[in-house]
């Protein structure tokens, strides 16, 4: 059996006064799409940044791809998230100035791995930009210039471009009505297969669950129950 | 992985343009006005220093050696005590003396100084690199009401050869203290020099003599008149001068004639180094130029503050754009960096733009300098000392940079992914 991707066990975290996060155990297989429903208040960005390694646990097991995150330093932290996350917001994912293949093309800047993944990288965010259904006419113009719709496909090609093995979605659908959420979905979990991807999907829309190989909760799976 | 910062940094700024030219428009502004007086003060020490080249020693009746200098050569300041024509001639026939240029001021022609002297002057006067004058067109006075005009005199006067013109006493505030019954004939005009013998109406110390025939005590006798036609019936040979130009045959020999001015016994005179007295007048102006220097160093300083404020201000606006480059993979160190190269890099835009605002104004604002106040605007590259100051600029435009770059390490830090606004 396959190292899995994420492994917690008995994570702690608080904001200094009140618990926030208090998971015993999470684990994410290679390939697993999964849906973690997760409404406001229930510690979500805290375990999004948890995962991502910008915020450390201040007890408990941490391990992605076999990587013990909390021992890392903060550096090692920020080339892990480059090398091997692909990242995707509710809205806002995009640097406005910066033409939609320059945002697709910034993690293979910040990581030579993924760089390396991608072959040629102009090349490759072509390649998802055209699966992710976004006319090349597009490609140049500045990312704030497109539909919301639009720029959440080119986050999501930004997430995948040099195949990092874990991606994290936070209510990408959020902003989008439901064709374009359909739509949406459907491409995602579709490139993240042909990746091997690694998807965990953050949503308070228990509707989009049905998609998705396994559902968790956020609120059961956290013991610090409710937290801001 | 510093190259993609530096582009992004650009693209980032790029986007801010409308808010960040202003501001480095500001540097831009006073990095020209730090590296303009830098050079205008640098121009007027070189325009004097190029007026008088080939004179080993100034001499004149004793009082300040730097007013006899500034007077004498400048045409600046108040008339000094004059010498007599024996001291002249004394200091003439001295064996280690090669030549003299005696000259004497104090009459004017509508605000342009007159300075009577003789062909020694034309013979013997160097300025800028040694170089001697040269009539640009007529030739050196020759009979007694000749004058010849300096270039700057003849163009903003407008005169030509044969041209007449009147001489007024003194500095030529009184219309009735003027040699109207005795014209001039303009008889040549210098080419240009860029000094203040460019300004000078030159006539002939025996011509200064007549004009002051029925002169006493810097007014008309009353009721005497000597008509021009008859001044050659008087002796016309000068009683009295401002100052000698001196030129030794040997400069190892300067100190001793020094020496020997200094102790003249017929009367009371002084022999002044031109180098040693330009050297106290830059002491005594040093003040004022440090104090201009600072002036613009500390516009400088607002120009650089206005920078950095700037791009703090747009700090919060832009950290989604940092969580951002944070979700991909930047460091905090990077987002510093980004922060840092921004101010660093609009510093060295304001400080090229300032510098080549001031060339651009250089060559634009030369020919009017040059005529109203005989110096020449220096182009080009910068010189070693600009490139200091430049430099000086940079760097504290860098140090203050990273303020905004602190700043934002700290908010990406705190904001991680997810920013609070």
């Amino acid at each position: 059996m396959p190292a899995p991707v994420v492994s917690i066990a008995n994570l702690r975290f608080d904001w200094g006064d009140a618990p926030c996060l208090d998971i015993a155990v999470f684990e994410l297989a290679q390939n697993e799409q999964v849906f973690l429903y997760g409404p406001s208040g229930s510690g979500k960005s805290t375990f999004l940044n948890l995962l991502a390694g910008v915020l450390v646990p201040r007890a408990g097991e941490l391990v992605v791809l076999g990587a013990a995150l909390p021992q890392l330093a903060g550096a090692a932290r920020d080339r892990f998230r480059a090398d091997h996350l692909g990242l995707i917001f509710q809205q806002f994912n995009l640097i406005p100035y910066l033409s939609v293949l320059d945002n697709v093309l910034l993690p293979c800047r910040f990581s030579a791995r993924r760089q390396e993944r991608a072959g040629d990288p102009r090349q490759a965010a072509a390649r998802l930009l055209a699966h992710l259904d976004l006319d090349a006419a597009l490609w140049t113009r500045r990312a704030d210039a497109l539909s919301v719709g639009q720029q959440q496909r080119v986050a999501a090609a930004r997430a995948l471009i040099g195949a990092p093995e874990l991606i994290v979605a936070d209510e990408p659908t959020s902003a989008l009505d439901a064709d374009r959420q359909d739509a949406f979905l459907d491409l995602l979990t579709r490139e993240c297969a042909a990746s091997g991807a690694a998807l965990v999907f953050v949503s308070h829309d228990r509707r989009l669950a049905a998609r998705f190989t396994r559902t968790l909760s956020l609120p059961d799976l956290n013991r610090a129950g409710a937290a801001p | 992985m510093t190259p993609p910062l530096v582009r992004l940094a650009a693209q980032s700024a790029w986007n801010r343009r409308a808010a960040l030219s202003l501001t480095v428009l500001a540097v831009a502004l006073s990095v020209m006005l730090l590296i303009g007086v830098e050079r205008l003060r640098e121009q007027v020490r070189g325009g004097f220093e190029q007026s008088v080249s080939g004179a080993d020693l100034i001499v004149g009746a004793r009082g300040s050696p730097l007013q006899l200098m500034l007077y004498s050569v400048f045409r600046i300041g108040e008339a000094t005590h004059n010498m007599q024509w024996s001291s002249v001639e004394a200091l003439a026939a001295h064996p280690a003396v090669a030549w003299t240029i005696p000259v004497s001021l104090g009459d004017s022609h509508r605000g342009y100084p007159v300075l009577a002297t003789n062909h020694a002057y034309f013979a013997h006067f160097r300025y800028g690199d040694r170089r001697s004058l040269a009539l640009a067109e007529g030739h050196a006075f020759d009979g007694v009401f000749e004058a010849v005009l300096g270039a700057e005199a003849a163009d903003a006067l407008g005169y030509r050869l044969g041209d007449r013109i009147v001489l007024a006493h003194g500095s030529g505030e009184s219309r009735l203290a003027d040699h109207a019954d005795k014209p001039f004939t303009v008889t040549g005009i210098l080419a240009r020099t860029g000094t203040p013998v460019d300004n000078t109406v030159h006539i002939s110390l025996a011509a200064m003599e007549a004009i002051h025939l029925d002169w006493q005590g810097g007014a008309p006798i009353p009721g005497m008149q000597i008509p021009a036609e008859y001044v050659q019936k008087f002796d016309l040979k000068p009683k009295t001068v401002t100052a000698v130009i001196v030129g030794l045959k040997s400069r190892a020999a300067v100190f001793s004639v020094q020496r020997w001015i200094n102790d003249f016994r017929a009367e009371p005179l002084m022999a002044v180094l031109p180098g040693v007295a330009l050297a106290q007048l830059w002491q005594a102006i040093g003040y004022g130029e440090k104090a201009l220097l600072a002036v613009s160093a500390l516009v400088v300083g607002v120009g650089l503050a206005g920078l950095v404020a700037v791009v703090l201000a747009g700090l919060d606006q832009r950290r989604r754009e940092l969580a951002i480059l944070r979700a991909v993979g930047a460091r905090p160190r990077d987002i510093l960096t980004l922060l840092t190269l921004e101010g660093l890099g609009l510093t060295v835009i304001g400080a090229l733009l300032g510098f080549v605002l001031l060339t651009v104004l250089s060559l634009v604002a030369t020919p009017l300098v040059e005529a109203r106040f005989g110096l020449s605007l220096t182009t080009g590259l910068p010189s070693v000392h600009e490139l200091f100051l430049l430099a000086g600029v940079i760097i504290t435009g860098f140090v203050a940079s990273l303020l905004p770059g602190w700043r934002a390490y700290r908010v990406s830090l705190a904001d991680g992914l997810t920013p609070k606004t």
